[in-house]
């Protein structure tokens, strides 16, 4: 008996319930599939909005009370030490200042594994001398904190009188530097992953071919992709200003819709940029390296952790011309400082010409099959 | 009766390497009909059915699908089929009733997605992730994808290479009920006993071309003889002796096959008490002796000289 007589014919009335599928359908569906897998990728949960927080909270502590150190002094155990300890604990500096006295090899190799910031060494004849770093800027602070507070223990009397009053004002602490840096990186990082490798993983899994088999318009299905980026992007922001607000009580002077626009531009361009680094490689390993590569100089340049002004001037120009300075920079001048957007075309004209080139060139070369 | 596939003087030459995957390949697929490409692996039978998918242009030839070309109406002919590739990994993370939902929302009218899982026998795996599902469960699910555009024609390629003989059965009752319904099914495959029951016509492809084309009894007809009578005789297997073989009566064809002796013959009964009689006059005697009916692997063999699956 073969397979065609056990099934007796017509048993199915397939044309009685068909549906209707509007033009966005499509564009629906597949945005609300990616969603769906986004939520149910615990990594992507977790490099997209538990890895920025945790750097804030670590770089934050690490750097977040720095006007708080005390400057650790070697005084080296010769006559006129006893001295110099005693007048830099009676001088007005003294509760910014941890002298010891220790012996000479000591204090030096103190000195050089940064245990110290300072070497004093009394000449035995009540005079001293420093021994200070001058590229190490603690080191500088130390000399210059030690030299008055042993003058004015002596007896030196300033012509002029001062005072000075501590400020640490939300708005120029390393962590309010830091946020808008990591929100920038954040949206560089995710958006080229989360495109780049995206396609290239459906791609070596031949979806991106089975799709291209249906009737599925593949505007439609870049859209969704970009669209989902958009959804993240938002909750990206979300979390950490948010984070940044409550825990370190940054002051978010720019708009949110100022600082929407600016990250969905962001997310845009480097949505475009990862879609050009995946249009034709069919390997998750090829794109891994391409993506390391084409992100590693903004790491470095674009002024994540520090400011990307300390490079020699003349690398400036090609740091400017970079997405990741264009829009951290950007960032820092809305959230930090309340800038409007008309005010900074330049960076915006930066991310849309790398965005849209990318794009550009992306659809011309990609690889569907 | 409607042509609703039809290709002529196909060519593929990849471009790295100058190889030439298919050579000059002529089909003609009636609408309703359920014809198999089959072939050996690198026959050029992937090829040849993602050129008429529209998913590879032809280096020339011309392909129309339901009188239409890729050309001018690619938007249309995509509505009208459904594919399945040898080899999708559909996104590990949705449910099998999101996935089905998913590729509904691409066309313009669709079945019902839960209509089509529950024909498909994967109703109660709607809410399962795709990344759980069985070898078989996945490639009824791949062929649901394909199904729930409400097609009229089928491309399946490769649709039951790796699955347990169950699943191989639910597949072929499932594609049945595909052409029953008036459906047109291309599919290709390796092996010769599905393209024998679930095939109207087949074409066997070897190096790019077509060297067969008819219905399977049609094929196996033109053997010459739809028996086939093996045996293995002690000492030697000389082959001098293919001449005494070939003269005894009935018999089309020899062959050496592992070191059986296989004839194609018309009438067993005649050729079987000759045989007998040829092997004590050798002073031999059989260590082996089976008959059988020939199959299209038996064709192949005829034509290339090779096995279908050489393993």
């Amino acid at each position: 008996m073969t397979v065609a007589q056990q099934i007796p014919p017509k048993t199915l009335p397939v044309e009685s319930r068909t549906l209707h599928n509007g033009r966005w359908s499509g564009f629906r569906h597949l945005l609300k599939a990616r969603l769906l897998e986004l939520k149910r990728e615990r990594e992507v949960i977790f490099w997209a909005f538990g890895f920025p927080v945790l750097l804030a909270i670590g770089l934050g502590i690490a750097f977040g009370h720095k006007s708080a150190d005390i400057a650790p002094i070697a005084i080296v155990d010769s006559n006129g030490a006893a001295d110099a300890l005693s007048l830099l604990q009676h001088s007005p500096q003294s509760p910014s200042l941890r002298p010891g006295v220790v012996a000479e090899s000591e204090a030096l190799q103190g000195f050089r594994l940064g245990k110290y910031d300072l070497v004093v060494v009394p000449d035995g004849k009540g005079g001293f001398q420093y021994r200070y770093d001058p590229a190490r800027p603690e080191s500088v602070l130390a000399r210059a904190q030690v030299d008055d507070a042993l003058q004015t223990a002596s007896g030196r009397k300033d012509p002029v009188p001062t005072t000075a009053v501590a400020s640490s004002e939300p708005g120029s602490r390393y962590i309010d530097f830091l946020i808008p840096g990591l929100l920038g990186m954040n949206l560089m990082n995710s958006g080229m992953w989360g495109l780049g490798f995206a396609l290239v993983d459906m791609r070596q899994r031949k979806l991106l071919k089975r799709f291209v088999g249906t009737p599925m318009r593949r505007s439609d299905f870049l859209l969704a992709l970009i669209s989902s980026r958009l959804v993240l992007m938002v909750i990206e922001i979300g979390i950490l200003l948010g984070f940044g607000v409550l825990a370190f009580h940054m002051r978010v002077l720019g708009s949110l819709f100022s600082i929407v626009l600016l990250a969905s531009m962001g997310a845009v361009s480097f949505g475009g940029l990862g879609l050009l680094v995946a249009s034709r490689a069919d390997k998750i390993e090829s794109v891994s390296g391409l993506m390391n590569l084409v992100m590693m100089p903004m790491w470095i340049f674009s002024g994540v952790f520090f400011s990307s002004e300390r490079f020699p001037a003349l690398l400036q120009p090609f740091i400017k011309l970079l997405p990741l300075t264009a829009l951290n920079d950007a960032l820092r001048a809305t959230i930090l400082q309340g800038a409007s957007l008309g005010a900074q075309s330049g960076r915006l004209l930066v991310l849309v010409l790398w965005g849209g080139i990318s794009f550009v060139l992306a659809l011309r070369w990609f690889r569907w099959t | 009766m409607a042509t609703a596939i039809q290709c002529r003087d196909l060519r593929k030459t990849y471009d790295d390497g100058n190889v030439e995957a298919v050579r000059g390949l002529n089909l003609e697929i009636e609408a309703g009909e359920c014809f198999g490409l089959l072939g050996p692996n690198g026959a050029g039978k992937t090829t040849t059915i993602e050129i008429l998918e529209g998913l590879l242009a032809p280096t020339s030839g011309q392909v129309t699908i339901l009188g239409q070309n890729w050309k001018d109406n690619a938007h249309e002919l995509r509505e009208s089929m459904g594919i399945s590739l040898q080899e999708t990994r559909l996104s590990e993370k949705l449910t099998v009733l999101e996935t089905i939902e998913l590729f509904s929302g691409f066309y313009r009218q669709p079945r019902s997605p839960v209509e089509v899982l529950e024909q498909m026998q994967l109703g109660e795996k709607a809410d399962a992730w795709v990344g759980k599902l069985s070898g078989g469960q996945r490639q009824r699910l791949a062929v649901a994808t394909a199904l729930v555009g409400n097609p009229k024609i089928l491309f399946l390629d490769e649709p039951t290479t790796g699955l347990d003989p169950q699943s191989r059965r639910q597949l072929w009752d499932i594609i049945r009920t595909f052409q029953q319904s008036g459906g047109t099914v291309l599919l290709t495959t390796h092996y010769m006993d599905e393209a024998e029951r679930l095939c109207d016509r087949l074409a066997i492809i070897d190096h790019g071309q077509v060297i067969a084309e008819g219905t399977p009894s049609d094929l196996i007809e033109r053997l010459g003889g739809h028996h086939m009578v093996e045996f293995q005789v002690s000492g030697n297997s000389d082959h001098d002796a293919v001449d005494i073989w070939k003269a005894l009566p009935g018999v089309e064809s020899v062959r050496h096959d592992n070191g059986f002796v296989c004839l194609n013959v018309h009438e067993p009964h005649l050729t079987i008490p000759a045989l007998l009689d040829a092997v004590k006059k050798q002073g031999e005697h059989l260590l082996h002796l089976t008959t059988r009916q020939a199959s299209l692997e038996d064709v192949f063999v005829r034509l290339t000289g090779r096995h279908l699956r050489e393993d």
